[in-house]
C-alpha cells in the first residue's frame, strides 16, 4: 500500500471513530491503534491478574464466613476480568502466551498499586473502597471506547465491580465503628492506601504522554487530573461519614470551585514503584511466575488427556 | 515453557433464558470441549447469566471479510420492495 493510500485509510478510520462507530477485530486499523490497544488492554488484564495476589493473602484469614465468601468471590471476579480482557486483546493478533511472556519478563507493566503490601485485614477494606473505587472511575468511560471487544469486556467488568467497592466500604465502616483498636486499624489502612490510590489515576496531565492520541481514539474520555478530582470529591464525604480522616493536611473544600483542594502527590515514589522498586514488586512477580511454572505439568497433562480421548473416539468410529 | 502444545482458543455462546437465542459473549482457552464448557461456566456465568452454553473451537469459525462488505451487503440497500412500507394501500384498509 502506498503512503497516500494509508493516509486516506487513516483519515476514514478517524472519521469513523469521530462518528462513534465501533472498530471490530477484522476491520482495517492503523498499526499504532493496534499497538496502543494491545499495550493498554494487556496491561489492564495483567493488573486484574496480579491484583488477585494482595487479596488472596487474606482469604484464609478472613474474620468470618460472610467476609470470606465475599472476598473469595471478589478475587474470582478479578480472575474473570483478567480473562475477559486477555481474550479481547487476543482479537488484535497477539497470543495469550506472548502476553504472559511480556508480563513475566517485566516488559509489560501492571498497575503499581499492587506493589504495596496488605499487612492487616483493614487493607481488604481499603482496597475495595479506594483501589476498586479509583478503578471504577477509570473504567466507566471505557465502556464507550472505540474498540468493540474492549468496550464489551468493560461493560461486563463495570457491572461486576460495584459489589467490590461496597464490600470494601462495609469492612471499613464496621472497623471504624468497632473497638478503638479496630478503628485505629481502619485509619492506618486509609493512611497507607490513600496516596497510592490517587497515583493510580496516572501522572498529571502536563506530563502524561499518551493522553491526546488516546482521547481521539476514545481510549480515554477524561484526563488523569479530572479523574483524580472526581475520585477525591466523591471519597472525602464517604470517609467523613464513617469518622475516618483523609491523611492530607492540605485537603480542604474550595467553595468557589465547588471541589476539594488537595496536597502535593509524591511522584518520586510513584516512579520508583513503576520502575520496579516498590515494596512488593519482586514478591508479586515471583508469585505470578511461580504459579505459571508450577502449573506447567497440569496444562501439559490436560492436553495429553484431551488428545488421548480424541484418539479413542476416532478409533471407535473407524 | 514446556514443549507441549498450548490450549486452543474457544468461542463461548450463552443463552440467558429459554426463549432467547445463544449470544456470543467472549472466548477462552481450554484443552478440550468438556473443559471449555466448565471454564465457560466459571468465566461467563458467575451471576446466573445463562441456562445453556455452546462452545466451539475458534478455528472452526469462518468469518466474512469487512473489506468485502460492499459486494456482500450493498445489494440489499435498493430492494425497498422487501419492506411492507413500499406498498401503497388505501387508509380504509386497517391493520395489514
Amino acid at each position: 500500500m502506498s503512503e497516500a493510500q494509508i493516509k486516506s485509510l487513516e483519515k476514514q478510520f478517524d472519521e469513523r471513530i469521530a462518528r462513534d462507530e465501533k472498530i471490530e477485530p477484522k476491520d482495517w486499523m492503523p498499526e499504532k491503534y493496534r499497538k496502543t490497544h494491545i499495550r493498554q488492554m494487556s496491561q489492564h488484564a495483567h493488573s486484574e491478574i496480579v491484583g488477585m495476589l494482595p487479596e488472596g493473602n487474606w482469604i484464609t484469614r478472613a474474620p468470618s464466613l460472610r467476609r470470606k465468601v465475599a472476598l473469595l468471590a471478589k478475587v474470582q471476579d478479578e480472575a474473570g476480568h483478567g480473562l475477559y480482557l486477555y481474550s479481547a486483546t487476543e482479537t488484535l493478533g497477539i497470543s495469550r502466551e506472548e502476553m504472559y511472556e511480556q508480563l513475566h519478563t517485566g516488559k509489560a507493566k501492571y498497575s503499581s498499586i499492587f506493589n504495596y503490601p496488605t499487612i492487616t485485614w483493614a487493607d481488604m477494606g481499603a482496597i475495595g473502597w479506594l483501589v476498586d473505587g479509583a478503578a471504577i472511575i477509570n473504567q466507566v468511560p471505557l465502556c464507550n471506547t472505540s474498540y468493540g471487544p474492549y468496550a464489551r469486556a468493560m461493560i461486563r467488568v463495570c457491572k461486576e465491580e460495584s459489589f467490590h467497592q461496597r464490600q470494601g466500604f462495609e469492612i471499613m465502616m464496621k472497623l471504624a465503628n468497632g473497638t478503638p483498636e479496630q478503628k485505629e486499624m481502619a485509619q492506618d489502612a486509609l493512611n497507607r492506601w490513600w496516596w497510592p490510590s490517587l497515583m493510580m489515576l496516572g501522572p498529571t496531565d502536563d506530563v502524561s504522554v499518551h493522553t491526546e492520541q488516546s482521547m481521539k481514539w476514545k481510549l480515554k474520555r477524561k484526563s488523569n487530573d479530572d479523574l483524580r478530582q472526581q475520585f477525591i470529591d466523591q471519597t472525602v464525604p464517604q470517609a467523613e461519614l464513617i469518622g475516618l480522616t483523609i491523611p492530607d493536611p492540605d485537603l480542604k473544600w474550595n467553595e468557589e470551585k465547588g471541589m476539594y483542594d488537595f496536597g502535593e502527590i509524591n511522584w518520586d515514589e510513584f516512579w520508583q514503584v513503576v520502575k520496579g522498586h516498590g515494596p512488593m514488586n519482586k514478591e508479586r512477580m515471583k508469585a505470578r511466575v511461580g504459579a505459571w511454572e508450577e502449573g506447567t505439568w497440569v496444562r501439559d497433562a490436560a492436553m495429553a488427556y484431551a488428545e488421548k480421548k480424541r484418539n479413542r473416539k476416532e478409533k471407535r468410529v473407524v | 515453557m514446556s514443549d507441549k502444545k498450548n490450549w486452543p482458543l474457544w468461542e463461548v455462546f450463552v443463552r440467558s433464558k429459554n426463549g432467547l437465542e445463544h449470544r456470543h459473549c467472549g472466548s477462552l482457552h481450554a484443552a478440550d470441549e468438556d473443559m471449555a464448557l466448565e471454564n465457560a461456566r466459571d468465566v461467563y456465568t458467575r451471576r446466573s447469566e445463562g441456562v445453556s452454553i455452546w462452545v466451539v473451537e475458534s478455528k472452526h469459525i469462518t468469518a466474512s471479510n469487512p473489506e468485502h462488505n460492499g459486494e456482500l451487503f450493498d445489494p440489499a440497500h435498493d430492494k425497498v420492495y422487501r419492506h411492507p412500507t413500499f406498498y401503497d394501500l388505501p387508509d380504509e384498509v386497517k391493520h395489514m
